[in-house]
């Protein structure tokens, strides 16, 4: 930030061709708010993509969509809420003024932050494992010969024929692209957030300039809202067992 | 100044005056206070040099499609170096001329001022957007150095994905670098209009040229995200065989053609909205008169910008798309037109009982109003889905598209050019042979295009390196013309640069327009005003300047 002298300036942070530090607060704001936009038609056109496979090929993308484990996405989607939680609550102490506080808020977002990432590279490398990463090695072979259930003696899944399989391919390539992008902006995120965390221990967020993580707020819930939609779309497309 | 009668323009006394000692240009030395620059004027700059790098490169190609399409024989190249020929050109102009031109220039040094604001809201983010634009710019040329791509501008798939062995990733790279200095250049732009205009600078009484901005903005922000992703589609498909597109996976193609188009046919809106925006300056200013309709020429650009996203489908006619949506989208294509009538049907009512003076902006203004609305018409046939499947792919499409972004928007961008030259640099281009430029173009123009009309109607494919020889003299008419052409282009970057050191001094206001660009010094101070203005007329009210320049008559009388 740099700190450039002009006769109207009363507060460091003051950028010399704003007229008061009002108009900055909320033309950075509304940049922020413009950005977002930017980034909910970036997604837009994963999401377009989305629907228009899942309306083609609904068996293949329910049979893929099984092989995520809601107990592992349901938990990365209660850790970042409560990521956003303590991301509220760092806007909150930045507003009030204290520093301590805010210090803390933010670290609790950002090692939130970090367990969902965490978590994700578990989810990332089973698929690798299986052969579920769209390309040249993917195999289709767990659709087409399901795994016996070991109780019930018959597939876990229906067994789906070779062409449908296939198609579970574009699934996983949309798991990939959409949560990849997802963990993409997370990743960036929290590189924001080691950045301000040292901002906020030097105090500059605990004197009435809190434009920064207020809009650094709106950026993480953002990405938050994202997961929200993803979570639901990717992992429980049709989740009621095999009726026999 | 040979004919003081025919011309608005007023330099002040060449023995006296001086170009002021205090400028942007002359307030920091050496090449880093350049590159590191907040300046929203200064960073214009920046882009102006690049971009006219970048439209002689582009040019150059368009030279060489034109040498070898003189003979009906493939002799100059081969065909897959005939494809990278108009690739190159394709990708060049369209993202790295045509889509910054006017309002990473123009639009850059002027909007502030016209809002009567220091800079716009965010310097930094102008200069990564410049800085963004120029590592986009070295990609492409890498391309091309390394052998270039040969794709078409628009990346088609599966040929882009599957079957081609050039460079598409690195120019995808490079397509969404550049992407993202559109993005920020748009959304600097927005907040600037909605947060930093001056006291008294009501929406209504800003320039027709900002709201023009703020159209192509929305644009910008909304349309070019949805081209990154499709992009980055392309080239995961391409590195990964992700299958997303691939019909033998389970892909769709046509998704890809949806995406692309969805930016790319509000791109156009992008590149000629801007120029739109200097023909409303240009013709108010030399017609001294407040521009016809004000509020129905600044709703229409809006307009222009809101049709424009609901339009994509008419370039995917021929695809195997839903005849009825098809439909739909045929009839919301000649929709858009509508608003563009508004604009030239306003500028004409503008003209009309005007004190009309034929200075080099008005005369490429002039050259913008009817061959735009050539492009426009044009459009119009396209839209209409019988003639689309008959036209599409020939030359016609390319005789349209020429139309409206050389006729109409390299016409504004010169016209704008030359208009603020004074402005920008405190000087005076030499007015008889930038006439003569204006004209020359006009001539070229017509010379390479009309032609190509009439060979797309009689069905000469676009893309192709040979054809039948009875398509010989149209095409040797079209080569010609581009000769002409590049004669008429050459000679403005001439007097130009030559302008900078020997032209005559302009003083502040040479146009005697209404502008508050022209109220200030030029070129201006790093930080625009002195102090802050006040609007306290509307936007082109000539009396409030009469009255205003009176003291100062009197005075010099």
């Amino acid at each position: 930030m740099e700190h450039e002298a002009h006769e109207h300036v009363y507060v460091p942070q003051h950028r010399h061709h704003f007229e008061t530090e009002q108009q900055q607060r909320e033309a950075g704001s509304f940049g922020m708010w413009l950005f977002l936009l930017t980034e909910i038609m970036f997604f837009g056109g994963l999401f377009f993509a989305y629907l228009l496979y899942r309306n083609w090929y609904y068996d293949a993308f329910v049979a893929a969509s099984n092989q995520l484990s809601v107990p592992l996405g349901g938990a990365n989607t209660a850790i970042l809420i409560t990521s956003g939680f303590f991301m509220a609550l760092a806007v909150w102490a930045a507003e009030v003024r204290k520093k301590q506080m805010l210090v803390w808020t933010l670290v609790f977002t950002t090692l939130f932050g970090i367990a969902f990432i965490g978590i994700k590279y578990v989810e990332y490398k089973e698929k690798w494992e299986k052969h579920h990463i769209p390309g040249a090695s993917f195999d289709v072979s767990e659709f087409i010969n399901p795994p016996i259930d070991a109780k019930t003696g018959k597939p876990s899944q229906n067994p789906l024929p070779p062409d449908v399989a296939q198609h579970t391919q574009i699934f996983f390539f949309l798991y990939f692209a959409m949560t990849g992008m997802h963990a993409l902006h997370m990743i960036i995120g929290i590189g924001l957030l080691f950045w301000l965390i040292g901002r906020a221990q030097r105090g500059d967020f605990s004197a009435g300039y809190v434009a920064p993580i207020e809009n650094f707020g709106l950026y993480w819930h953002f990405v938050d809202i994202v997961w929200l939609f993803l979570f639901p779309l990717l992992y429980l497309i049709n989740r009621h067992p095999l009726a026999h | 100044m040979s004919e003081p009668d025919n011309t608005i323009l007023r330099l002040p006394d060449q023995s006296t005056a001086r170009v002021p000692k205090k400028n942007f240009i002359t307030a920091e030395d050496g090449l880093l206070s350049w590159l590191l620059t907040g300046d929203h004027k200064r960073i214009a700059m920046l882009y102006l040099i690049s971009i006219t790098v970048f439209f002689f490169i582009g040019g150059a190609f368009a030279g060489l499609i034109r040498l070898e399409l003189l003979t009906p024989q493939p002799d100059l190249v081969a065909s897959d170096t005939y494809n990278k020929f108009f690739t190159m050109h394709g990708v060049i102009m369209v993202f790295l001329f045509l889509v910054p031109s006017v309002p990473a220039t123009l639009g850059n040094f002027l909007m502030p001022i016209m809002l009567g604001a220091r800079d716009l809201a965010f310097p930094k983010i102008n200069l990564l957007s410049w800085y963004l634009y120029v590592v986009g710019g070295i990609m492409v040329l890498t391309t091309m150095v390394l052998g270039g791509v040969d794709t078409g501008w628009t990346f088609t798939t599966p040929l882009s994905t599957h079957y081609l062995n050039t460079h598409v990733v690195t120019t995808g790279l490079a397509v969404f670098v550049a992407g993202f200095s559109s993005i920020f250049t748009g959304l600097n732009f927005i907040v600037t209009i909605h947060r930093m205009r001056c006291p008294g600078m009501t929406w209504f009484r800003m320039p027709l040229f900002v709201w023009s901005h703020y159209a192509a903005s929305i644009l910008m922000v909304l349309g070019t995200p949805v081209l990154a992703i499709a992009i980055v589609l392309v080239m995961l498909e391409r590195l990964f065989g992700i299958g997303v597109f691939d019909p033998t996976k389970g892909g769709d193609p046509l998704l890809f053609q949806h995406l692309f188009w969805f930016y790319s046919h509000p791109a156009v809106y992008i590149m000629i909205l801007p120029g739109m925006g200097v023909i409303s300056e240009v013709i108010s200013t030399f017609s001294r008169k407040r521009v016809f309709g004000y509020t129905a020429v600044a709703f229409s650009s809006v307009a222009i910008a809101l049709f424009g996203f609901f339009v994509w489908e008419h370039h995917m006619f021929i695809m195997g798309v839903s005849n009825y949506s098809a439909l739909v989208f045929s009839l919301l294509t000649m929709l858009v037109a509508v608003p563009s009538a508004i604009k030239i049907f306003n500028w004409s009512f503008t003209l009309q009982q005007g004190s009309i003076t034929f200075e080099t902006p008005m005369l490429y203004a002039f050259g913008f109003m009817g061959l735009f609305t050539i492009g426009g018409l044009t459009g119009v046939y396209l839209g209409s889905l019988g003639m689309d499947i008959h036209l599409t792919e020939t030359y016609f499409i390319v005789a349209h598209f020429h139309f409206v972004m050389v006729g109409g928007m390299l016409m504004a961008f010169l016209a704008g050019v030359h208009f603020w030259w004074p402005k920008m640099t405190g000087r005076m281009y030499p007015e008889t042979l930038s006439k003569m430029a204006a004209v020359i173009t006009f001539i070229g123009f017509n010379l390479t295009f009309l032609p190509q009309f009439i060979l797309g109607y009689l069905g000469m494919p676009r893309r192709y390196h040979a054809y039948p020889p009875e398509f010989q003299i149209l095409n040797v008419l079209s080569t010609a013309g581009a000769t002409v052409l590049g004669i008429g282009y050459m000679l403005p970057i001439l007097y130009l640069a030559w302008s900078l050191k020997y032209g005559p001094v302009a003083g502040d206001n040479p146009w005697q327009a209404t502008g508050l660009e022209w109220q200030i010094q030029s070129p201006p101070l790093t930080e625009n005003f002195t102090e802050i203005p006040i609007m306290d007329h509307e936007a082109y009210d000539y009396d409030w300047l009469e009255h205003k320049t009176k003291p100062e008559v009197t005075t010099v009388g």
